[in-house]
């Protein structure tokens, strides 16, 4: 780019001639719709799914121990950063590096994850333990056709 | 007193916005690649420990993979454009009055914010590490200059909380003397060693000068740079960014390119993205510029460094027009037996779509054409890129760019999402 004078300039014509419209766009006439004085906005599912855009994040549910609260392998997860988790509600968890969807149950001063599935056990946590709230699940979307 | 001005800095930006989604890779030495895996780009905080450096070639400190487990990530921009705009919605709601720099620092008005401003701040600061998960540091300061500074200081001292401000002169002095003039935000070697032959040796110096000596023996930019460190504002911040005079897309190829057929994929490509970007900002062209290059490095090979311009009659927003236009332009300038490593595809002349005027000849675009743009941006806006493409823009794409440790794009694409 630096060298200015490569730079040629180079005429492109259309040799078509082209015809120009007189009317591009038909007038309607005759009457308005009824409806029109009662138009809304459609539904708009983003308003269902997303409370709030920047801090919702969308993960993809493989495992089954949530599935006793309606969170099945394959479900899209609705995680919301920017609400701050307490006693009973569904998290996405960091637990020694790794990803975990449980219920975070904070009673007693006790701390632990618990699983909606019997074939799970309850993960207790301690001061050691590596844990950190990624964010909190809001919301579980299933395709089902 | 003046308003305070804040400037935001996400920390390791790049290498961040990994961390984010890959937790396993914290407290370990992260870099980000350049396009096309040429360099070092970003580096997480155990990386720069390692003295890794910015711009580092990759072909170069690639053993350090081996030798000192560094992790390696191609750059993800569809990634990190996505965790960019949500730190700038979060910023917008601290302030009325946001100016976005960079992809990843942001300039805030506090005005009205005085009487609780450390308070606010840290308060932004945690709403943007808890609904991102990207850190950030802040300065704040009487102009952006000495904001810019003060981010640096949050940033350098670990006992900052990521928070400095520097209102008062001691304060001010104080940070001042303890860098080095190209420090300085917008002071690069070449200027530094100007200063220095007039006596300028430090910032401090550059602070204590007169601003008119610095406008006579240098420029109105430096008088301004005088006076923003003296604790004066002279740079305001700008709401929206100026309406761009021209916008390109272009790139490397990922290996040596001698086909004209791969060059035409490549060029009209890069046409049809640049035509996107100028049909988001509602605008059209009457100038493109093509420009094909070989590799200067390699100074054995043959070289060629060549652009061609075509003027259009009528401005357009139409792919199909540009590209036509742009394959033209580079069946003339196109030579065989070189070995081509980048080409690139420039639109002059913005105009808004909404204003052209057409010729005796040729009409503006067709609503027709108008509509078929529109549903073309919004399939590839809905399904990902290049879900609809021209046919001249090829299929297979030998030449696309290397990104070979890319990571997925977690927030932008359903078959991409992160699996927990």
């Amino acid at each position: 780019m630096e060298n200015t004078r490569n730079i040629r300039i180079m005429q492109v014509e259309k040799r078509l001639t082209v015809s120009v419209p007189l009317m591009a766009w038909p007038v309607t006439c005759g009457f308005s719709s009824p409806a029109d004085d009662y138009m809304d906005r459609p539904l708009d599912f983003n308003e269902l799914l997303i409370l709030n855009p920047a801090s919702t994040f969308a993960v993809r549910v493989i495992g089954d121990s949530m599935i006793d609260a309606g969170i099945f392998p394959k479900d899209i997860a609705v995680i919301d950063r920017s609400v701050t988790a307490i006693d009973r509600h569904i998290i996405l968890a960091l637990l020694g590096g790794e990803f975990t969807i449980k219920r975070y149950r904070q009673k007693d001063g006790r701390v632990w994850l618990q699983p909606e599935n019997p074939a799970y056990a309850n993960i207790l946590l301690t001061e050691d333990s590596e844990f950190e709230v990624w964010g909190v699940v809001t919301r579980s979307i299933r395709i089902l056709l | 007193m003046t308003a305070p001005i804040a400037l935001v800095d996400c920390n390791n930006f790049y290498a961040s916005c990994e961390l984010v989604f890959q937790p396993a890779l914290r407290g370990k030495p992260v870099v980000v690649l350049s396009n096309n895996d040429g360099c070092v780009i970003a580096r997480s905080n155990e990386a720069k420990a390692l003295g890794i450096r910015m711009g580092e070639p990759w072909h170069i400190c690639n053993a350090r993979v081996d030798t000192q487990g560094v992790i390696v990530r191609s750059s993800n921009y569809t990634l990190y454009g996505d965790m960019s705009a949500r730190v700038m919605q979060i910023l917008a709601d601290f302030t009325p009055d946001l100016e976005i720099y960079s992809i990843d620092e942001a300039f805030l008005d506090l005005t009205g914010f005085e009487s609780h401003m450390e308070a606010h701040a840290r308060a932004l600061r945690k709403t943007v590490l808890q609904c991102t998960g990207i850190p950030a540091s802040v300065g704040i300061a009487p102009t952006k200059t000495l904001a810019k500074l003060a981010n640096r200081q949050a940033k350098k001292d670990p006992t900052s909380g990521g928070l400095a401000m520097l209102f008062t002169q001691e304060a001010q002095v104080d940070a001042l003397a303890r860098i080095e003039l190209t420090d300085l935000w917008g002071i690069a070697g070449r200027l530094a060693e100007r200063l220095i032959a007039v006596g300028i040796k430090t910032p401090l110096d550059l602070r204590n000068a007169d601003a008119k000596f610095m406008r006579e023996r240098f420029s109105v930019v430096m008088e301004r740079m005088t006076l923003e460190l003296q604790g004066t504002p002279c740079i305001a911040l700008e709401d929206a960014l100026p309406d761009k005079k021209s916008i390109m897309a272009s790139r490397s190829f990922g290996r040596m390119v001698t086909e004209k057929r791969e060059l035409e994929e490549a060029i009209s490509t890069h046409t049809a993205r640049a035509a996107e970007k100028m049909r988001r900002q509602h605008l059209a062209t009457s100038r493109l510029v093509v420009f094909i290059h070989t590799n200067q490095f390699r100074p054995q090979d043959r070289q060629l460094f060549a652009e061609q311009t075509i003027n259009l009659s009528v401005a357009t927003a139409d792919s199909g027009q540009l590209t036509t236009a742009a394959l033209r332009a580079l069946a003339a300038i196109f030579k065989t037996g070189h070995q081509y490593k980048k080409s690139g595809v420039m639109l002059l002349n913005l105009t808004p779509a909404s204003r052209v005027q057409g010729t005796l000849f040729d009409c503006p675009d067709s609503p027709r054409t108008l509509a078929r743009m529109k549903a073309i941006d919004a399939l590839n806006k809905r399904y990902g890129r290049d879900t609809v493409s021209f046919a001249t823009s090829g299929r297979k794409r030998g030449w696309m760019l290397r990104s070979e440790f890319i990571s997925p794009r977690y927030t932008t694409n359903w078959d991409e999402l992160l699996s927990v």
